[in-house]
């Protein structure tokens, strides 16, 4: 110890003579450090508002839909009493509440059906078991006549899904202000009567087929991607500049046009009486009954997906190519290699970036797309995606729709840190 | 790219092949653009061609669908909300992204790619997640169907565009011409607007470009944050090919492909003449 310490001191002595210092004295080390701070604190004080906006606009509207997920307080808030009350009774056993917990119960119901707010419970439970809807709708409704106590009598009375003991089960298993069940159901699987985990009813399960629909069809628009942009990439980039110029507009104009335009004209000509039908017609393949039907199916998604996502796989590829010298494929073929091989051998390794960035950019952005198969997927050809929507603005169960939204999310996030790994974020470049 | 005057007759005949498959493709891509201008010219209410259409005979054709455009209160709206919308939100996601774009670039930024990150996050999540989060989200905040919730949620959507433009504008641009500034006697800010500006100026200009064309395309946030009120033309086309199709969606859908031509060829410009003026020859 004492050797190390004098040790310190020896080596330490003859650098303190030489420190440099600025024109002030202050050392040198000292003041380049406080510009490096300065310097600092100048760049993140110019990204401060940009970060700041996207936390408030972007991310937190993210993060409270990971909240909505999980989000219960109908249940604690509307029903405050009755909560509370049964903390204390047993769901495993097979008696249902007593009194005091129906009393409890009568007047969590009244309260509700003053304030009108009742119904939220009702459909809250409806998403857990069917029935629930109706049964708080008719309890709202006719608890005003119930007067006097017991009220377990009368309101088993009312309804007899109040005796049911598997009604009490479901109360109080979603009694907290958080529940696990809409990330279940999104998953297809729900807690029984006894608290434990089981797969949903087989014809309730329509979720993880639907992921694995989106995956596959994703997967299926990206290959047709690449193998339609692979040849044009590769004349793109052999031909002359300003020939090559000239045809990428052919690429970049797509790129540039309204995705709506795209699906429009899409409709216009795929539809029974569309374009491409009555050339059909006209050119007798097909008989005038017969005419194709090539829209509102997986056919019609998959085309017009395919259209619109070309330009990002061609962009890519095309920007990897240019820079493959055109000596290389000499060289092969001047070492024996047949035009075939020198291919295969030699320009398709060095193609590989442009191909896994390309097909990650369309698997990413085709997995999340919603506009195209909401108007020509019909009902096979859907996405994930549509079903988002349909919670939101139909079905109106947002915590499932946030569920479903956070595993599309997670999946999204994952592909796209192996977009990292593979092009980097910094290299991402537009247009 | 001439075919030298070895080449064997298979290889010709695949040379040939190729080019015809490659202008199939080329046809894939731009005909269903190309096809649906002369359909807006259409006389009856279908997204087919017409026997008088193909016999190229005058009567079949008419502007019908364009007047109806031009004057059906829903779709003139529309555009004013489009470019309402388009336009604020250009202007705060190009200030604020530029800014950003100007910090990124310094040498030396604590976290920068956790932030870069974070900054490009609204183009890396998928829309429709996005509309449910705001959707959720401004709803708390009563800004769902407000004009103002569709401006702040477009600007949050198109500020990456900027940021990565401006960004890659900022990668090549030379320090010492702020020094030489400086070494000359202008201030921050002379040096600010007489040297950055102009050199950076393409860059903020296509980024803003981006920022406009996304809002003006965007559809699904809209269609979830805003509400009739303000519809913007995308909306218009998709309530309008989900309720009652009509060539007036083609119309439009022309006039679109107009503005795209222009985009494209502005964008082009712009960078081409970036290229130039950092002595890169335009490729």
């Amino acid at each position: 110890m004492a050797e190390a310490t004098a040790n310190n001191v020896v080596l330490t002595a003859p650098a303190e003579k030489e420190i440099l210092t600025t024109a002030d004295g202050t050392p040198l080390k000292v003041s380049l450090q406080r510009a490096l701070r300065r310097e600092k604190t100048r760049a993140l004080l110019l990204i401060a508002p940009l970060f700041l906006f996207i936390l408030i606009t972007f991310l937190m509207p993210i993060f409270d839909m990971l909240y909505r997920g999980v989000d219960n307080t109908v249940m604690p808030q509307y029903m405050s009493r009755t909560v509370q009350a049964l903390g204390e009774w047993d769901p495993t056993g097979e008696e249902i509440p007593d009194e005091p917990i129906f009393e409890e119960l009568f007047l969590d119901l009244k309260e509700g059906a003053e304030n009108k707010t009742i119904g939220r419970v009702g459909k809250r439970l409806n998403y857990e078991k069917s029935g629930m809807s109706s049964l708080f709708r008719k309890s709202q409704r006719r608890v005003k006549k119930i007067e006097d106590p017991p009220y377990k009598e009368a309101l088993i009375k009312m309804d007899k899904k109040w005796g049911d003991i598997n009604t009490w089960r479901l109360i109080h298993r979603e009694r907290g202000k958080y529940t696990m069940s809409y990330y279940l159901a999104g998953l297809d699987m729900r807690t029984d009567e006894h608290g434990s985990i089981r797969a949903q009813d087989e014809k309730r399960q329509i979720y993880v087929k639907l992921f694995g629909r989106t995956l596959w069809m994703s997967a299926l628009i990206t290959v047709i991607c690449l193998i339609l942009a692979y040849p044009i990439s590769y004349l793109l980039s052999t031909l002359p500049l300003r020939t090559s110029n000239i045809l990428i507009i052919l690429v970049l104009l797509p790129f540039w046009t309204s995705l709506l335009v795209r699906t429009t004209s899409w409709i216009a000509l795929l539809q029974q009486h569309g374009v491409i039908n009555d050339l059909l017609v006209w050119l007798n393949v097909v008989s005038e009954d017969g005419r194709l039907s090539m829209i509102h199916n997986k056919t019609g998604t998959i085309i017009a997906m395919v259209h619109i996502l070309l330009p990002f796989m061609v962009l890519p590829l095309y920007s990897v190519m240019k820079t493959i010298p055109p000596s290389y494929m000499r060289a092969a073929r001047s070492l024996g290699a047949n035009p075939f091989l020198a291919f295969v051998r030699v320009y398709m390794p060095n193609t590989v970036p442009g191909i896994g960035a390309g097909c990650i950019l369309v698997f990413i952005i085709s997995i999340g797309y919603y506009i195209t198969p909401a108007l020509v997927g019909g009902t096979d050809g859907t996405f994930i995606s549509n079903f988002i929507a349909y919670h939101i603005s139909t079905s109106l169960n947002w915590g499932l729709a946030a569920a479903l939204a956070v595993y599309l999310l997670a999946i999204v996030l994952v592909l796209y840190i192996l977009y990292d790994k593979v092009v980097g974020i910094n290299n991402m470049k537009l247009g | 790219m001439a075919l030298p005057a070895y080449t064997t007759t298979g290889e010709r005949i695949w040379h040939y092949t190729f080019r015809v498959i490659c202008g199939l493709i080329f046809f894939f891509l731009i005909f269903p653009i190309l096809v649906i201008v002369p359909l807006s010219f259409n006389t009856v209410p279908f997204f087919t061609f017409t026997p008088e259409m193909l016999s190229l005979d005058p009567e079949g054709f008419s502007l019908r669908w364009y007047k109806d455009f031009f004057t059906n209160l829903n779709w003139q709206g529309a555009v004013w909300n489009s470019f309402i919308i388009a336009i604020f939100s250009t202007l705060i996601a190009t200030f604020l992204g530029t800014l950003a774009a100007l910090g990124l670039s310094r040498p030396h930024v604590p976290y920068r790619t956790a932030i870069m990150g974070v900054l490009i996050s609204p183009m890396i999540v998928p829309l429709i997640i996005s509309a449910a989060g705001m959707f959720f989200f401004y709803s708390r905040l009563d800004l769902q169907g407000t004009h103002i919730g569709v401006i702040l949620a477009h600007a949050a959507l198109s500020t990456p565009f900027v940021v990565i433009t401006v960004t890659a504008t900022l990668v090549g641009f030379d320090e010492s011409l702020i020094r030489a500034s400086a070494n000359l006697g202008a201030s921050p800010t002379t040096t600010f607007f007489k040297i950055i500006v102009p050199l950076i100026l393409p860059g903020v200009i296509s980024g803003a470009l981006f920022a406009f064309v996304t809002s003006f395309d965007e559809v699904v946030v809209v269609l979830f944050v805003g509400s009739f009120e303000q519809r913007t033309i995308p909306w218009q086309m998709f309530s309008g090919i989900r309720e009652h199709i009509s060539p007036t969606i083609l119309a439009v859908a022309t006039l679109l492909v107009i503005v795209a031509i222009m985009l494209l060829t502005t964008v082009e410009l712009l960078r081409r003449r970036n290229e130039r003026l950092r002595g890169m020859t335009p490729g």
